[in-house]
């Protein structure tokens, strides 16, 4: 659908590119107050542990220490580091230190000092006496009876009702049924039931979590960090140092992405502790290897998919069954595997529907918030059960889709069923493009080249796959965002906001939409984000969110101001504000009578008469989360004597309403596709028996680099979403959810070969390879 | 600790610094102001510290500081500023390839180092000299066709 947009749709520069490709100093390690205190942690070398005793003495008396903090001296508060809305779906089940580390990479506790060598040298001179207990470490393990139990402190607790068990294990449960799925099952003519294992990853965001903290000149705190949610991070803070909020200010500068990891208050207590206890500025910085370990991972989750169909491939049962590991704590446990089913049942129509999805904690890296927050784990098997069902029934595995996926003017009874750590809200679906995503991507990638595997011959062969996929746009009746505009002596505008742009460009796009409403260039708009004493507030830069929910927010706001600006220029004009249109910075007079600029009636409103202030404020929250889609397509090509793969070309079609920057949306697209591929083929955790990740850098962990790139082709397929700010939904998320599901189809496709856990190796492929030869 | 005076130009001006016995060029260029360097890993695995020194792209990580005694540093903040970018910087900023940005210094400085040896550097060359340079953002694709723009812009006969 197309609409007349002076400023959205349109690719305008992201308005702080330049400013950064010049180095510019706007990152917060790149603005820290001379001499700040450095601090460091002491991890801990088990993965369950008791702390028998500490003794910090010599740490303390080595020159240029100024602070050693551990659990015998902070206060012990439960607390959640998950950055989430208040109060929080995860458990609290973390202090700021403990007596009892739970992973290998656990906090033990934190020196600051004068120099980053003098922190680390008191790091090591802290003794500490363990008592080892055996650990947990695997989701299977965690559910034994008699296994080892890793909350057993007394004061850990949900802060909602959810069915929290720690004596269990159990960090989370979340069930739905719609009908019974037996029955559906039972009157399938074909059935799948598999089981998909989507594994450890880490964000690796190039720039590791910093903040640093100083006291202001009025004895206030203020703490800069590269975060996603300011506002969590002061709620939080104020919560675990017991400082009134008033007390505290966060800022966030340019953050070096994020991808949900700092969706977490992950060092801000320490940071804040430090610079209260010390009254000196305190800087931390993870290193890489920290950043691995001891921050935040994507959740690895088994997930068991039941479908059955009829011969003419009707869906009669669509049962998914989630276990995750969340690891050490509960961050993001409930929500991330709840979104497991919210986000990918409703894609598929079926009568019986079956959903459960169980956290369970292990004494391993935890996990958090992650770019597709469970939909990337749960599409994997989605979408390859939904190949092997096609398999089955003897279809071609796009027509199977083509047949079963929810329409525009279609309701999901999961929408309702399923929310964050309550009930969710009942939508039916507005936008949806998918149906023309799957045609224009099959089309792009060439699907009817694609043929069956078993009549593939020599030794390179190509194989084509593709997923469907489907998101939401925030958390409808939870997320707010808000904002305020102030208007300037010449025409330009102050929009403040508390989202939170990590890198994604989102200050651009809502500066685009307050342009657009507002009537002006979007150079006339001059972005501030975020800063708790000066931004309104913002639940922060998740949920795929910021476009559609603060995004509305700056629209609503801009409308008022419009309001504003009209009654000033009829005062100017003597008309009244019916009679005026706005537009290009100038209000005119319908009849062609008269017109003022901006400028004038910025003038006249500060300093003429009746003197105000043009400006107003605005919150916005939802009642609906349309979700984006897309069809994802990537064609491979594999060496069956070594199983080395190749990938050809990847084609991602995406639904996100109206692109409000289409480069950008572009942008977000190509990156969260490269972070699916890389996680598809290369990334994971290795493990010691013990516990420990061994290859906790970017030497192991292999990321892709643009060598590694294939060609990428980004399709973006317009809709129009009436909720959604000029039309638009969320594209930041769902295009990282495909490359597994795709990738692993693809393979199939190629060789035959169905790989059911990531990442898809040579050496998995080529043992796949072998073991259909043994059979053959 | 152990403090020893190097003379050094940086981005064309003559500087006297202290470099503690170990330090990393990336810290003594961070910690005297040039905050463009970026620290990504620490261990030269992504290119987000790259820097030219006496005209070759080093990793400022692995670099000592008492390497660049007497030698010539260029930092991105030579490159260009607001009004007279590098046209490397304004391609990159035009095309939407600069997402969070926190790669994009050491990625153009590296690009800089080809496109100084060669005018219209083909894909292939780009990608192969380019990849010490992660970037998490933007999937490279956006820096990619930035590169192929500035190329053709620049009369290349690619």
């Amino acid at each position: 659908m197309s609409r007349n947009f002076q400023v959205v749709n349109k690719s305008v520069r992201k308005i702080d590119a330049l400013a950064l490709a010049l180095g510019k100093p706007m990152y917060a390690g790149d603005k820290v107050p001379p001499g700040a205190l450095h601090i460091k942690f002491l991890w801990s070398p088990h993965a369950h542990a008791v702390i028998k005793s500490i003794d910090i003495r010599a740490a303390e008396q080595l020159p240029g220490v100024r602070c050693v903090l551990y659990h015998g001296n902070v206060p012990r508060i439960p607390h959640t580091t998950a950055g989430q809305g208040y109060p929080e779906p995860s458990p609290y089940d973390t202090f700021m230190f403990d007596t009892k580390v739970r992973f290998v990479g656990d906090r033990v506790a934190a020196v600051a000092a004068d120099t980053p060598e003098i922190a680390a040298a008191a790091v090591a001179a802290i003794q500490v006496e363990y008592e080892v207990l055996s650990a947990v470490l695997s989701i299977d393990d965690a559910m034994k009876d008699g296994a080892p139990v890793i909350h057993d402190e007394p004061d850990a607790f949900a802060k909602i009702p959810v069915q929290y068990e720690p004596g269990k294990n159990l960090a989370a449960f979340v069930g739905m049924d719609v009908g019974n799925l037996d029955e559906g099952l039972a009157g399938a003519d074909v059935v799948v039931d598999e089981s998909y294992y989507a594994h450890y990853a880490q964000h690796c965001p190039i720039e590791p979590h910093v903040a640093f903290g100083y006291m202001d000149p009025e004895g206030r705190l203020v703490i800069v960090t590269s975060t996603q949610v300011p506002f969590h991070v002061r709620r939080i803070v104020a919560q675990c140092i017991e400082m009134p909020i008033r007390q505290i200010r966060v800022i966030k500068p340019r953050i070096g992405g994020g991808f949900g990891v700092k969706q977490e208050v992950l060092m801000e207590d320490v940071v804040a502790m430090m610079t209260v206890r010390t009254q000196k500025p305190c800087l931390l910085t993870f290193t890489r290897e920290e950043e691995f370990v001891s921050s935040r991972t994507r959740h690895p989750i088994r997930t068991r998919i039941r479908l059955g169909a009829k011969k003419d491939g009707t869906f009669t049962a669509y049962g998914m069954d989630c276990l995750s590991n969340t690891g050490a704590y509960g961050s993001h446990a409930l929500t991330v595997v709840c979104n497991c089913g919210s986000k990918m049942l409703p894609l598929y129509r079926a009568k019986n529907i079956h959903f459960t999805g169980t956290a369970v904690y292990t004494n391993l890296p935890v996990g958090g918030a992650y770019r597709g927050y469970g939909a990337t784990q749960s599409s994997f098997a989605v979408e390859s059960a939904m190949d092997e069902l096609a398999e089955k029934l003897g279809v071609d595995p796009l027509a199977l889709r083509q047949q079963n996926h929810i329409v525009s003017g279609e309701t999901s009874p999961v929408f309702r069923a399923l929310g964050e750590g309550k009930a969710g809200v009942e939508q039916s679906i507005g936008s949806c493009e998918l149906a023309k995503c799957i045609t224009l991507g099959a089309k792009e990638i060439g699907w009817k080249k694609r043929g069956d595997w078993r009549k593939k011959t020599g030794r390179m062969r190509r194989g084509i796959g593709m997923a469907c996929l489907m998101q939401g746009s925030s958390i409808p009746e939870i997320d707010m965002g808000a904002a305020s505009i102030k208007m300037n002596e010449d025409g330009s505008f102050n929009l403040l906001m508390g989202a939170t742009d990590l890198g994604t460009g989102s200050d651009t796009v809502l500066a685009q939409i307050g342009a657009e409403a507002l009537g002006c260039d979007v150079s006339k708009i001059i972005v501030y984000s975020s800063d708790t004493d000066m931004t309104p507030f913002d639940v922060g830069a998740y949920a795929s969110s910021t476009t559609y929910l603060s995004g509305a927010a700056v629209k609503n706001c801009a409308e008022k101001v419009v309001k504003q600006i009209l009654a000033v220029a009829g005062q100017m004009l003597g008309r009244k504000p019916s009679e005026l249109a706005h537009g290009d910075s100038v209000v005119r007079a319908k009849d062609g009578s008269g017109q003022v600029t901006y400028s004038e009636i910025a003038l006249h409103s500060l300093y003429n008469a009746e003197q105000h202030q043009i400006g107003a404020m605005s919150s916005h929250i939802t009642h609906k989360s349309p979700p984006p889609f897309s069809a994802h397509f990537v064609e491979v090509e594999i060496d069956t004597e070594t199983g080395a793969l190749k990938l050809l070309k990847y084609v991602a079609a995406v639904d996100c309403g109206t692109a409000i920057n289409p480069k950008l949306a572009e942008g977000q697209t190509e990156g969260g596709v490269m972070n699916g591929i890389s996680y598809a083929l290369t990334e994971e955790y290795l493990f010691s028996a013990t516990g420990r990740m061994t290859n906790a850098s970017f030497q192991d962990y292999k990321l892709f680099s643009m060598r590694d790139k294939p060609e990428i082709k980004t399709i973006l397929v317009p809709s129009y979403e009436k909720t959604g700010p000029y039309g638009a939904k969320s594209v930041s998320e769902i295009c990282i959810n495909g490359a597994l599901p795709a990738i692993a189809n693809a393979i199939y496709n190629a060789v035959g070969v169905r790989l059911r856990e990531g990442p898809f190796t040579a050496e998995k492929i080529w043992r796949g390879l072998r073991a259909m030869g043994a059979k053959a | 600790m152990n403090a020893k005076t190097i003379q050094l130009t940086i981005n064309g001006e003559a500087r006297s610094v202290d470099v503690g016995a170990g330090e990393s060029l990336l810290h003594l260029l961070r910690r005297i102001g040039f905050t463009g360097v970026k620290n990504g890993c620490d261990e030269g695995a992504c290119g987000a510290c790259t820097v030219i020194l006496n005209g070759r792209t080093v990793n400022a990580c692995l670099t000592f500081a008492f390497q660049a005694a007497g030698g010539r540093v260029e930092t991105i903040e030579f490159l260009g500023n607001f009004e007279n970018p590098h046209p490397l910087q304004k391609a990159l900023a035009d095309e939407g390839a600069v997402q969070c940005g926190y790669c994009i210094p050491g990625m153009i400085l590296s690009a800089k180092a080809l496109l100084d040896r060669k005018a219209a550097p083909t894909d292939e060359e780009w990608s192969l000299h380019l990849d010490g340079n992660l970037c998490r953002c933007t999937g490279y694709e956006k820096i990619q066709s930035a590169l192929r723009k500035l190329v053709a812009a620049q009369g290349g006969d690619q």
